[in-house]
């Protein structure tokens, strides 16, 4: 069975060069398949690095990899909706909707849904499938039992044989997207307004560390995004996801050695390393941040079992 | 200026806040089954088949009408519970049902297209094309809209969406879009969407510190206070934490929405229905809130502007505000 890697949209605001680099690092080195570009957390981040899609665009598709358009967690207003017309226009790749208010720009056409839509059974996924989407990535909170039944849909078609059924995506590392709003809570803590934010979400490329009150990592803050504080990692149950259908993967940029961390989960799904050794080597990759993967087996989401 | 007078939708958890609601002027009451199908499943709450015939029996003659709650998210592999709710409510006669998750639409659209369904605020349908989406697919005839939208943006959301619209207006508050926040079961495996609950009661926990109070959730530390500062119910972006080495309520200060002053805004603004949360709140308060309220929808239909008077009391941390409709976010 043939397992694919997805290179999930880089969530922060990194400068524009960075962000580029980072790219074509990532088309030159990285054993991925597809690659997500695209803002999803804050539309006034957008000019930065519209200009260089292009060149990325470019450098990605000559290394043979797929790109993937992605669009706006959140979709409030005309800036949001902008960047989904501009993701379809662009018309380099598939589109991947990230609020249900950039459906009505792709049904129709095929299309890939992220994992801020909630499609938590058949009917919603089936409800997708019949819009044109091709390939679904499950939202994080899911756990294996959820995972295995739409995965399981994607081979059996349900009563619909004119239409395929997604294939199912799954995010298997990098911090958990937990909530989303319309407030910009990065800005908050600069103690500036979302409007007068001054990018103040660019002071941390890995997102904005919050503790509690006694110090533990806890969350981190990435503007308008909240995420978790630990890097989620299904790098144990590949062989469980695999099993129960599910053959394309999906990992969320840090700041950490990406490259490596594809080539670990590329070498884990094709046998060359064992378990404990790439358990190992993720640990050290992770350095200081923990690691969690409770929301696949029905814990809490920050427990790593 | 006389504005038009909005319908006011009211909570009820028991049978006997919804006969408070109903005597207290509510046009409509919501309320939900005793089960996992809808997004306040709380111990002891909600409503069996026979105890919402009884209270349409008990809404309907004297003039209020009853929406059904189905707004939790079916989970892979069980979706009979919310199919389930769906028929019952429609064989009983409910007035519309409120709906979050794209597969339960799709179903109440086919198998029952005269129930009428409005989108609840669990799908944080937040843009008029969100609205559309589910218009035309689903049959929506109503949205009640995320509780983190300025004024303008409602309007704005009122004015061009195909649909009827609802707003929050007294009550908890969501600093999040709701209906897509993991942040409970991220510390309690347990959220709105999962289990119909955030921050539940049984993983919180009170350590007495001395002179303070240590707030747990889980694993996870999410307040600490002087004992008898006034403090709400511990749900987790309500806590205080600590960024850039400060601690504060990053997220959402302990208040509650009270957004009276605002209606004839918001009825200029073109929306349809006001909403006040509690389902979990008792009798008492019930009669009490909806009372105040109704009193401030006539006021504001009559051109007046209502005052938020005497129910400071009543809400979380002892303080209202006018929440994200003032814009102070941005």
């Amino acid at each position: 069975m043939t397992t694919l890697l997805t290179l999930g949209p880089l969530l922060y605001h990194w400068p524009a060069e960075a962000w580029r680099d980072f790219y074509f690092r990532i088309a030159d080195e990285a054993p991925v398949a597809s690659v997500c570009m695209g803002e999803v957390v804050c539309p006034k981040r957008a000019p930065f690095t519209f200009p260089l899609y292009e060149e990325v665009i470019e450098r990605l598709q000559a290394a043979g990899k797929e790109v993937v358009l992605s669009t706006p967690a959140l979709i409030t207003d005309h800036r949001d909706l902008a960047l989904v017309k501009d993701a379809v226009e662009l018309g380099a790749g598939l589109v991947e909707a990230n609020d249900v208010a950039a459906l009505p720009l792709l049904t129709g056409k095929p299309h890939v849904i992220g994992p801020y839509i909630n499609v938590y059974n058949e009917s919603t996924l089936a409800r997708m499938a019949a819009d044109g989407a091709v390939r679904v990535t499950l939202p994080a909170e899911l756990p294996a039992a959820s995972i295995g039944k739409l995965a399981e849909q994607d081979s059996a078609a349900i009563g619909m044989p004119e239409i395929g059924m997604p294939m199912i995506e799954i995010q298997v590392f990098g911090r958990w997207p937990l909530a989303i709003s319309a407030r910009c809570y990065h800005a908050r803590a600069y103690e500036r307004s979302k409007d007068g934010c001054l990018y103040a979400c660019g002071e941390d490329p890995d997102g904005l560390p919050v503790e509690t009150l006694d110090d533990e990592p806890f969350l981190v803050v990435n503007g308008v995004q909240t995420q978790s504080a630990s890097y989620g990692c299904l790098l144990n149950e590949l062989d469980l996801l695999k099993a129960c259908g599910v053959r394309r993967f999906r990992l969320s940029p840090q700041t950490i050695g990406m490259i490596e961390v594809a080539r670990l989960f590329r070498d884990r799904l094709d046998g060359r390393i064992d378990r404990e050794e790439a358990s190992v080597a993720l640990r050290q990759l992770a350095g200081h941040t923990a690691l969690s993967n409770g929301f696949f087996h029905g814990r809490e989401g920050a427990q790593f079992v | 200026m006389s504005l038009p007078r909005l319908e006011l939708v009211c909570p009820a958890g028991t049978p006997a806040a919804l006969e408070a609601a109903v005597d207290a002027g509510a046009d409509t009451v919501y309320l939900g089954f005793r089960d996992c199908t809808n997004a306040r499943n709380f111990p002891g709450l909600n409503f069996s088949r026979k105890e919402l015939e009884a209270a349409i029996a008990y809404a309907h003659p004297r003039g209020s009408k009853v929406y059904l709650a189905i707004n939790s998210f079916p989970q892979a592999g069980n979706e009979g519970p919310w199919r389930q709710a769906v028929d019952d409510a429609a064989g009983l006669g409910v007035d519309a049902i409120i709906v979050s998750d794209i597969g339960v639409l799709d179903y109440t659209a086919r198998r029952h297209p005269d129930l009428r369904r409005h989108l609840s605020v669990q799908a944080s349908a937040a843009h008029p094309l969100a609205l559309a989406y589910y218009h035309r697919n689903f049959g929506i005839t109503r949205a009640v809209l995320p509780r983190v939208l300025t004024v303008p943006q409602v309007k704005e959301i009122a004015t061009e969406a195909p649909v009827e619209t609802e707003v929050f207006v007294y009550g908890g508050m969501c600093p999040m879009a709701e209906g897509r926040c993991a942040l409970s079961s991220y510390a309690t495996g347990r959220s709105p969407n999962t289990a119909g609950v955030c921050s539940p009661a049984s993983h919180v926990r009170y350590v007495p510190e001395g002179e303070r109070v240590q707030v747990r959730l889980g694993d996870f530390t999410i307040n600490r206070f002087e004992s008898g500062e006034p403090s709400g119910y511990p749900t987790l972006c309500k806590g205080r934490f600590k960024a850039r080495g400060h601690a504060s309520y990053l997220f959402e200060d302990p208040v509650s929405l009270d957004a009276r002053p605002l209606i004839p805004e918001l009825a200029a603004a073109g929306v349809k229905a006001l909403k006040i949360e509690g389902r979990q709140r008792g009798r008492a308060y019930i009669a009490q809130v909806v009372g105040a309220l109704r009193e401030a929808v006539e006021k504001a239909a009559a051109g007046r502007t209502p005052e938020t008077t005497s129910l400071a009391a009543l809400s979380e941390g002892g303080r209202g505000t006018g929440g994200a409709y003032r814009k102070d976010w941005r």
